[in-house]
């Protein structure tokens, strides 16, 4: 075993570090207001202390939405991303200062928008439809942190293209590959918003132009929308796939099918936005069909993964002396924190991909569609597949990071079970309120047409976003007691990455090249995007001037 | 060679081929129910200017409501704005058929109506339509469901329909 004597420099260990720290910060301050929205729909409505700090209902949304979906995600993964470059190339990054400049330049976007959000200027959610006008420094700010994203993924390409050079024929090492990958879909998909901020909302906020076409800005704005959860996704997946089978004491059951369902995600997942939009005036049925189609063809990769990390958990648990048919699950390592986590995020993250099928058919969606089924359904999918797995990841990334042993690891795990209980509860208390028609993003404790049906489903809300809420705080206890903790690791953390079944030489050459699949995934977009987008930019009608309603 | 070609376990194959007869199973559903069942989504209907659409005399929005174009069969016309629709009481016997178009003077809103199929995403300059046949009698409440701003939650109107 020669494999793991590669580690990172203290600089590189600080830069991603950093990162993880804005992201924690980020999580800590948005999760702060999810209770309160769960609470004030029990009927126990604590806005009103909040004044004058916070203005309304709909600012905690707006600071709960785009603190934990926009920013906890993006730095974190930025982070997570950079180091497995480094750790799964072996080798430091081409140009460091190019990442540095990146890094600064997402901070920077970070604060700009926080002020506004702050100062109730910018309650417009994170989906920020126009002709809703929020301050220019919201956009802007939002933009930098995309384009900071941006710098850093040139930094991963340099260093990934170093990396070939020196090592001509030889397999991409997965983890590297799987996060190269992921930030090119990345840039693929934030053209759409990079389109709608710079061409729109930005001119028009900053009083360039007076009107918007709100039709068009959705169509731009869910060309980034859908592959945003994939951008979210994808790291987790490849610790599910990469890391979770080495630290349950198996092997990745197949390193060819992993990259396949890699490639197959970069192919799919941008020409389906319309998914989003099939309840829009302005999209024709028919192309919201095809993307229908295409939508549930992005679920094909998403069921080999469930097949193939399943198969890589179980070879680790019957290693372990796990038998029958389903009993191999009790002889995985519960105990560990990182690995419970983990394992209750994928499981939770079965059931959101499911609710997301119900979301994504065309016709099943007009009874779902801006329901509180959909908050249900992603409060399953980013906030526990992937929010909770990379709590899970950060239970041994932050010790390997600093070099302290993880604080209270009986907390950790309690937290894993406490998110996993309240998460439950929660979300199935949306799905079903969703069904019988509650509207999401509405502030349901004022709202003067609950029927008295609702009110259990709604307490429930309140229970499970009040557990939830207890399960955070274990966190962030976890990791302050981690930072501040004076104990030490006795050695290096081991960093999790798994061997393959398979031998990496064996993967074939045509999984492990660019252009082509690139190409395709390019091509799919503009066939299945490029009509529609021509029509509507074509037809473009600058109509709607700007309100500020909150 | 055997170092280029694909290993695919035999679990893995029977897993690949359930994966896709299952997404094809999916797919053929939704289309049966969107091309032979008829069950609509909104398409292109009509632009407006959200500016001018509630006070320009020839737009319909700017008298909305109920109109009766045959026995039994209705237009709606509606209005959304911040933080209501107009009108906000709609009144009609059982067994009608209603088409509802829906437009907005300021923001998006999302016009659905409980208990139908009804649920249409409102965009200023864009007409949303889409058509129901109330075969029960009742009250429908139909509620704003995208977020419009701190009045949202009280945006809702009703449709009572008469036996």
């Amino acid at each position: 075993m020669t494999a793991q004597t590669y580690s990172l420099s203290p600089k590189e260990k600080s830069f991603v570090s950093w990162h993880l720290l804005v992201a924690m910060v980020a999580l800590a301050l948005g999760t702060l207001f999810g209770p309160l929205q769960a609470f004030q729909h029990a009927g126990l409505n604590l806005y009103p202390f909040l004044q004058p700090l916070i203005k309304s209902y709909y600012q905690g949304l707006t600071l709960h939405a785009v603190l934990n979906a926009l920013v906890w995600t993006t730095f974190f993964i930025t982070g997570f991303l950079t180091f497995n470059v480094i750790y799964g190339l072996k080798r430091p990054l081409r140009y460091p200062t190019l990442n540095q400049v990146g890094f600064c330049l997402m901070i920077i976007g970070l604060v700009m928008a926080a002020i506004p959000i702050l100062l109730n200027k910018a309650s417009v959610l994170y989906t920020f439809y126009p002709p809703m006008k929020a301050h220019w420094a919201y956009y802007v700010g939002l933009t930098l942190v995309v384009v900071g994203s941006w710098v850093e993924g040139y930094g991963f390409y340099f260093t990934y293209a170093a990396w070939r050079k020196e090592n001509p024929g030889e397999r991409t090492p997965f983890i590297a590959f799987a996060s190269v990958l992921t930030m090119v879909l990345w840039q693929i998909a934030t053209l759409g918003v990079a389109v709608e901020m710079l061409t729109m909302l930005i001119p028009w906020s900053l009083g360039l132009i007076e009107t918007v076409d709100p039709q068009l800005a959705r169509t731009y704005f869910w060309f980034t929308g859908h592959p945003l959860v994939y951008f979210w996704l994808l790291p987790a997946y490849i610790s599910w796939y990469a890391m979770l089978p080495k630290q349950v004491g198996g092997k990745m059951f197949s390193y060819s099918l992993a990259r396949l369902a890699f490639w197959l995600f970069l192919l799919l997942s941008v020409p389906l936005g319309f998914h989003h939009q099939y309840v829009d005036p302005g999209v024709p049925p028919g192309w919201k069909f095809v993307h229908a189609v295409l939508t549930f063809s992005v679920f094909f990769p998403s069921l080999l993964t469930a097949f193939t990390v399943s198969a890589s958990l179980e070879y680790g648990a019957r290693k372990n002396g796990g038998t029958g048919l389903f009993r191999w699950v009790l002889a995985l390592p519960w105990r560990d924190p990182s690995v419970a986590a983990q394992l209750l995020a994928g499981l939770l993250f079965f059931f959101g991909g499911i609710g997301g099928l119900a979301n994504a058919a065309y016709n099943v969606n007009l009874e779902l569609h801006n329901t509180t089924f959909v908050p249900g359904h992603f409060h399953l999918t980013v906030a526990t597949g992937v929010t909770l797995s990379f709590m899970g990841v950060s239970y041994w990334l932050v010790p390997y990071l600093t070099g302290k042993k993880l604080w209270k690891p009986d907390l950790a795990r309690w937290q894993a079970w406490l998110w996993f209980i309240g998460m439950i509860i929660f979300s199935n208390a949306m799905h079903v309120l969703g069904i019988l028609g509650a509207p999401r993003r509405t502030a349901l404790g004022d709202a003067p047409y609950v029927p008295a049906e609702w009110n259990s489903r709604l307490l429930q809300v309140g229970i499970g976003g009040g557990i939830l809420f207890i399960g955070a705080i274990l966190y962030f206890a976890v990791m302050i007691g981690t930072a501040f903790s004076k104990v030490k690791v006795e050695k290096e953390v081991e960093v999790p990455v798994a061997e393959a079944l398979q031998p990496v030489s064996q993967t074939p050459a045509w999984l492990d090249r660019w252009a082509p699949w690139v190409y395709a995934a390019l091509a799919l977009i503009v066939i299945a995007y490029g009509p529609q987008l021509y029509e509507q930019i074509r037809n473009i009608s600058l109509t709607s001037p700007g309100f500020r309603v909150w | 060679m055997s170092t280029t070609s694909l290993h695919v376990h035999p679990y893995e194959k029977r897993w690949i081929i359930f994966s896709i007869v299952l997404l094809i199973v999916f797919t053929t559903a939704v289309a049966i129910a969107a091309f032979a069942l008829g069950i609509q989504v909104p398409s292109p209907e009509q632009r407006v200017d959200p500016r001018t659409v509630a006070v320009d005399p020839n737009s319909p929005w700017s008298n909305p409501g109920l109109r009766e174009i045959a026995p039994g069969r209705y237009e709606a016309y509606i209005l959304a704005q911040t933080w209501q629709f107009q009108p906000r009481e709609i009144r009609v016997p059982v067994g009608s058929r209603v088409t509802f178009y829906v437009t907005s003077k300021d923001v998006q809103h999302t016009f659905k109506i409980q208990d139908t199929n009804i649920n249409m995403q409102i965009v200023p300059g864009q007409v949303s339509k889409l058509t129901v046949t109330f075969k029960k009698p009742g009250t429908y409440p139909f509620i704003c469901s995208e977020y419009c701003g701190i009045g949202h939650a009280g945006m809702f109107g009703q449709i009572i329909v008469t036996p």
